[in-house]
C-alpha cells in the first residue's frame, strides 16, 4: 500500500477515512450482518454451534447474510450473545442463542423480516420505538464503559473497526505533541496501575524516562493469574489494538523503542489475536520503523507466560523473560530503574494501557471527573459467583460494592442471603454483608483488609462456608509460591495443613491462635506481595467469620454445609416418591438403593457426597437433606428392599 | 548429537525409550537450530518443543542445556517451575478441570473426582491406552459459566457430576464411529 505523506496525524486521518469506508459498507450492508460474540467464555457457551445453527439456516432458506465473530461484551450470563444488524431494523442485541434459536431468528426475521423475535432479545443498540434499548436495563445504565467501550462490538481481528472509532487517534495525537506532553497527561490524570497495587503509572514512566541510557523497555503485563479475574482477557481478546496503542504511548512518554506483550499460556486465544494484531498495526505503519511518517519506532512481541501465578509480580516476570525461574528479587533497583537486561523497564497492566488512549483522547481532565479524588478513573470488575447477572463490569471508581452487586449485577441469585464478597483473589479478602457499604477504590478496600487485586469479585451466597474458602486460596498461594522465602514457603504451608484439618473436623482452638501469629510472620517476612497478601484470606475470614471457624472446630459442625468431612446427605422419605429413579440414576457410585416400601436411601458407606442426587431430585419432592454434622441424619427405620420382594413386584 | 546422548545412558534407559520417544528427539535435533543460544530462548523453546510433541522427554532437556549452554540442572529447575510443561505424554483427549475460585465454590472438585473415578487415574497422570490425560487448571478465565472443563481444545461450561458421564460417552462414541469408518473404508478398499 502507498504509504501517505505528511505529519503523523494527516497520515492518520487517511487510514481511518480508509477505514470508516470499508466499516461502513459493513454497516450498511444491504444484507443482514450477524455478530456472534467468540472470545474465550462466548466458545464455552456454545459460539461455535450458534454460527453453525446459523449458516445452516441461511442456506436452507436461500438468504444471504454475513457472519463476523466478535470479542465479548462482558455480559457472561447471557452467552452466547448474537447482534443482528437486519437492514430496517436497528442492531439488536439477543441473548442465549443456541443452534435452534438461531434458526428461528433467520426463519422469522431474516426471512419473513416481520418478526424480530422479542422472547430472546435484550434490547436494541440505538434508540428506536419499537424496541427496549440496552440502556433500559441497569446493568448497562449504571456501567460507565471506558476501557470496554468497544469490546465485543468490534471485530478484533480487523483493524479497520478500531481505526473507524478512533483508534490509534491517540497514537498519533502523542506523536504530535512528543512523549513529554503525553507523559505530561498520564500524570496529571493521576493514572494509578490497574494491576492490584495501585502504584501512578505516570511516576513509573517518569522514573524510567530519567535514566540517561540509550535503551528503554516497556511491557504490558498479561499474566493475569488470579483465579476468579479474566477482564485482562478479555480485553485482549476483543479489543487488541486499544492495548497496542496504548503501549505504545507509554512507549513514547518513556523513551523506548522495544515493547514486550507477556501474555499466559492458559489464554492461547489472546495470544493468537494479539499475534494478529500487531502484524496488522505493522502492516499499517501504526507500529514498526518510523510509525507513521514520524521518528518514532517501536518493535513489538509477544512472549507466551508458562503459568506461574507469581509472575504477574514485576520483577519475577522479568526473571522469566530471562530464561530462569520466576522468583522476585529484592527492589530496589526498581524495574523502571533496571530491568530486563538492566534496561529501565516500565511493567504496566493491560487495563491501565488500555486507559491510556482514552486519556489522551479526552484530556486529563475528563478523566479525573470519572471516579475519587484519588483514585479516578473506572474499574473493571469480574463479578461472578452467586450473582443474578454475572460477568465483566465496569463502574466508576468509588461506587460501594452494595452498588455494583445488588443494583449493577441484579444482587443474589435464587432468592438467597448475600454471605460474603471475595475480592481481589489469593490476596485480598472476604468481606461480610455489613461491610457492603465500603467504597470501590484502592485505599478504602485497604483499610477493611482486602485488596482492589486485579478486579476479581467472587459473591458468594450462605451456601458457601468460609473456612473451606480460606483453605482454599491458601492452598493456591502454597503451591505457587515460588520458595525463595521461607515463610512464605514453610508458612503457607503450615496455614493450608491447619485449615485442612479445620474443614474436616480435627481442628483446635489452639491452631487458630497459630493461623493467626503465622500470618504476621508471612507477612513480616515475605520478599514480594504473593506473601506479604498469602494471609489475607485467612485473616479476613477469621476477623469476620469466626463464629463459623468455632463450629468447625467445637461442634464439627459446617454451617454452611460444604466441608465434605462434616456433612451427609439422606433422603427423607416423606416426600420421597414411590418408584421413582430420579436419583438413583444420577449417582456416581451407585450408592443409592431402593427401601423396602419402594422408596429411596443412601448407603452412607458408598456416598461421596457430591450433592447430585440434590439437583436431580424433582423439584415436586425435594426429598434430598444436607445435615451438619453428619449424625444428624434421623433414624427412619430404613430397610433395603429384599430380593423376594422385588421378584413379587 | 543425539548418539554421543544415548551412549551415556545405561542399558535399561536406554530400552526405556521406544521409537515414539526416539522419533521427537530426532525431530528436536533438527528443530534446535531455529532458535539463537541465548539463555532467554530457554522458556521459548520449551514451549516450542511441548506445542509440537505434547510433552518434554526426558533427554530433551539435556539437548536444550546443551543449545543454550547451560547445565542441565538449570534447565531441568525452570521446565518444573512452571506449571505448564509436563514430562509424560498427555492422551489424546486431555480433560483440564479448572479450579478457580469461582469453580471450586460451585464444586470443581467434585468434578475433579468423578473424573478420575470415571477414568481410573489420578489428577497429572494418562490413561494407559493413552485415550485421556487429567489435570487441574487455576483458572481458565470463564468464571460466569463455572464450573468449566476443558476436554481438548472444547471448553464445557456449567458441568455438574452427571455431565462427566456424558463427556467420556461422547468421546467414546466419537470414537467408535471413527473406528467403523475406518473399518469400512479399509472393507471398501481391501
Amino acid at each position: 500500500m502507498k504509504q501517505p505523506t505528511g505529519s503523523p496525524k494527516e497520515h492518520l486521518i487517511v487510514h481511518a477515512e480508509r477505514a470508516q469506508e470499508r466499516v461502513k459498507e459493513l454497516k450498511e450492508s444491504s444484507v443482514p450482518v450477524i455478530y456472534v460474540g467468540c472470545a474465550t467464555c462466548g466458545l464455552a457457551a456454545g459460539a461455535l454451534e450458534t454460527i453453525a445453527g446459523f449458516e445452516e439456516a441461511l442456506k436452507d432458506n436461500g438468504i444471504e447474510a454475513e457472519i463476523r465473530k466478535v470479542g465479548c461484551l462482558g455480559h457472561c450470563y447471557a452467552e452466547p450473545l448474537v447482534i443482528i444488524q437486519n437492514p430496517g431494523f436497528p442492531p439488536i442485541l439477543y441473548q442465549k442463542i443456541g443452534a435452534g434459536e438461531a434458526g428461528i431468528l433467520v426463519r422469522s426475521f431474516l426471512k419473513d423480516g416481520s418478526d424480530p423475535c422479542y422472547e430472546y432479545l435484550i434490547g436494541a443498540l440505538e434508540a428506536d420505538e419499537n424496541f427496549p434499548t440496552l440502556m433500559d436495563y441497569p446493568r448497562y445504565l449504571y456501567e460507565n464503559r471506558v476501557v470496554m467501550e468497544h469490546c465485543g462490538l468490534i471485530d478484533p481481528e480487523n483493524i479497520d473497526h478500531y481505526l473507524a472509532v478512533g483508534g490509534y487517534l491517540s497514537l498519533a495525537q502523542g506523536i504530535e505533541k512528543g512523549g513529554a506532553w503525553v507523559l505530561d497527561e498520564v500524570k496529571a490524570a493521576n493514572l494509578r496501575g490497574r494491576g492490584g497495587a495501585g502504584f501512578p503509572a505516570g511516576r513509573k514512566w517518569e522514573i524510567a524516562k530519567g535514566i540517561e541510557k540509550t535503551s528503554k523497555l516497556v511491557i504490558c503485563n498479561g499474566d493475569e493469574g488470579d483465579p476468579g479475574a479474566y477482564m485482562d482477557r478479555t480485553l485482549l481478546e476483543s479489543n487488541p489494538h486499544q492495548v497496542l496503542e496504548g503501549l505504545a504511548l507509554a512507549a513514547l512518554a518513556v523513551g523506548a523503542e522495544r515493547a514486550l506483550l507477556y501474555i499466559r499460556a492458559e489464554y492461547p486465544l489472546a495470544v493468537k489475536i494479539m499475534e494478529k494484531a500487531i502484524v496488522e498495526a505493522q502492516e499499517r505503519n501504526l507500529l514498526g520503523a518510523a510509525i507513521l511518517g514520524s521518528d518514532f519506532s517501536l518493535e513489538v512481541s509477544v512472549f507466551q507466560g508458562s503459568g506461574a501465578f507469581v509472575c504477574g509480580e514485576e520483577t519475577a516476570l522479568i526473571e522469566s523473560l530471562a530464561g530462569n525461574r520466576g522468583m522476585p528479587q529484592p527492589r530496589p533497583p526498581y524495574p523502571a530503574v533496571a530491568g530486563l537486561e538492566g534496561l529501565p523497564t516500565v511493567i504496566n497492566n493491560v487495563k491501565t494501557l488500555s486507559t491510556v488512549p482514552s486519556i489522551i483522547r479526552n484530556g486529563h481532565q475528563w478523566f479525573r471527573s470519572i471516579g475519587t479524588e484519588d483514585s479516578p478513573g473506572t474499574a473493571i470488575f469480574s463479578v461472578v459467583g452467586e450473582v443474578e447477572y454475572p460477568g465483566l463490569v465496569e463502574v466508576p471508581m468509588g461506587v460501594t460494592l452494595e452498588h455494583l452487586v445488588v443494583d449493577v449485577c441484579g444482587g443474589i441469585k435464587d432468592g438467597k442471603e448475600l454471605k460474603a464478597v471475595q475480592i481481589g483473589g489469593p490476596s485480598g479478602g472476604c468481606l461480610p454483608a455489613s461491610l457492603m457499604e465500603t467504597a470501590i477504590d484502592f485505599d478504602s478496600l485497604k483499610t477493611v483488609g482486602a485488596m482492589m487485586g486485579s478486579g476479581g469479585l467472587v459473591v458468594m451466597n450462605e451456601d458457601t462456608c468460609m473456612v473451606e474458602v480460606a483453605r482454599y486460596f491458601t492452598d493456591f498461594t502454597q503451591g505457587e509460591s515460588c520458595g525463595k522465602c521461607t515463610f512464605c514457603r514453610i508458612g503457607t504451608r503450615h496455614m493450608r495443613d491447619i485449615l485442612q484439618s479445620i474443614t474436616v473436623g480435627e481442628g483446635t482452638m489452639e491452631e487458630l491462635a497459630d493461623l493467626e501469629e503465622i500470618s504476621e510472620a508471612v507477612i513480616k517476612g515475605s520478599l514480594c506481595s504473593l506473601g506479604k497478601t498469602a494471609p489475607n484470606p485467612v485473616l479476613t475470614t477469621l476477623r469476620f467469620f469466626r463464629d463459623e471457624y468455632v463450629a468447625h472446630i467445637e461442634e464439627k459442625r459446617c454451617p454452611a454445609k460444604m466441608c465434605r468431612s462434616l456433612i451427609a446427605f439422606y433422603i427423607d422419605l416423606e416426600p420421597c416418591a414411590r418408584g421413582c429413579d430420579a436419583c438413583v440414576a444420577c449417582c456416581p457410585v451407585d450408592a443409592i438403593f431402593t427401601t423396602s416400601n419402594r422408596k429411596k436411601a443412601i448407603d452412607q458407606e458408598k456416598c461421596v457426597k457430591c450433592g447430585e442426587c440434590v439437583y436431580a431430585c424433582p423439584p415436586e419432592y425435594d426429598a434430598v437433606r444436607r445435615v451438619s454434622p453428619p449424625e444428624m441424619i434421623p433414624d427412619q427405620g430404613v430397610e433395603p428392599l429384599t430380593e423376594k420382594e422385588e421378584s413379587e413386584s | 548429537m543425539l548418539d554421543q546422548l544415548l551412549a551415556t545412558l545405561n542399558e535399561v534407559e536406554r530400552a526405556a525409550i521406544d521409537e515414539e520417544e526416539y522419533n521427537i528427539l530426532r525431530a528436536v535435533v533438527d528443530e534446535l537450530p531455529a532458535f539463537s543460544r541465548e539463555i532467554s530462548q530457554l522458556i521459548p523453546i520449551l514451549q516450542d518443543i511441548q506445542r509440537k510433541h505434547g510433552y518434554l522427554p526426558r533427554l530433551t532437556l539435556n539437548m536444550v542445556a546443551d543449545h543454550v549452554q547451560t547445565t542441565i540442572g538449570k534447565v531441568y529447575g525452570v521446565a518444573t517451575f512452571y506449571n505448564q510443561f509436563r514430562f509424560n505424554p498427555p492422551g489424546r483427549n486431555p480433560i483440564k478441570v479448572c479450579l478457580g475460585t469461582a469453580c471450586h465454590v460451585k464444586g470443581g472438585e467434585i468434578l475433579l473426582e468423578n473424573f478420575e473415578r470415571r477414568l481410573q487415574i489420578k489428577e497429572g497422570e494418562t490413561s494407559a491406552d493413552r485415550e485421556y490425560s487429567l489435570e487441574r487448571v487455576a483458572c481458565i478465565g470463564c468464571c460466569a459459566l463455572a464450573p468449566a472443563v476443558v476436554v481438548g481444545e472444547k471448553v464445557e461450561a456449567y458441568v455438574t457430576p452427571s455431565k462427566v458421564e456424558g463427556i467420556i460417552t461422547e468421546i467414546e462414541v466419537r470414537n467408535e464411529m471413527a473406528a467403523r469408518e475406518q473399518m469400512k473404508n479399509e472393507a471398501a478398499n481391501g
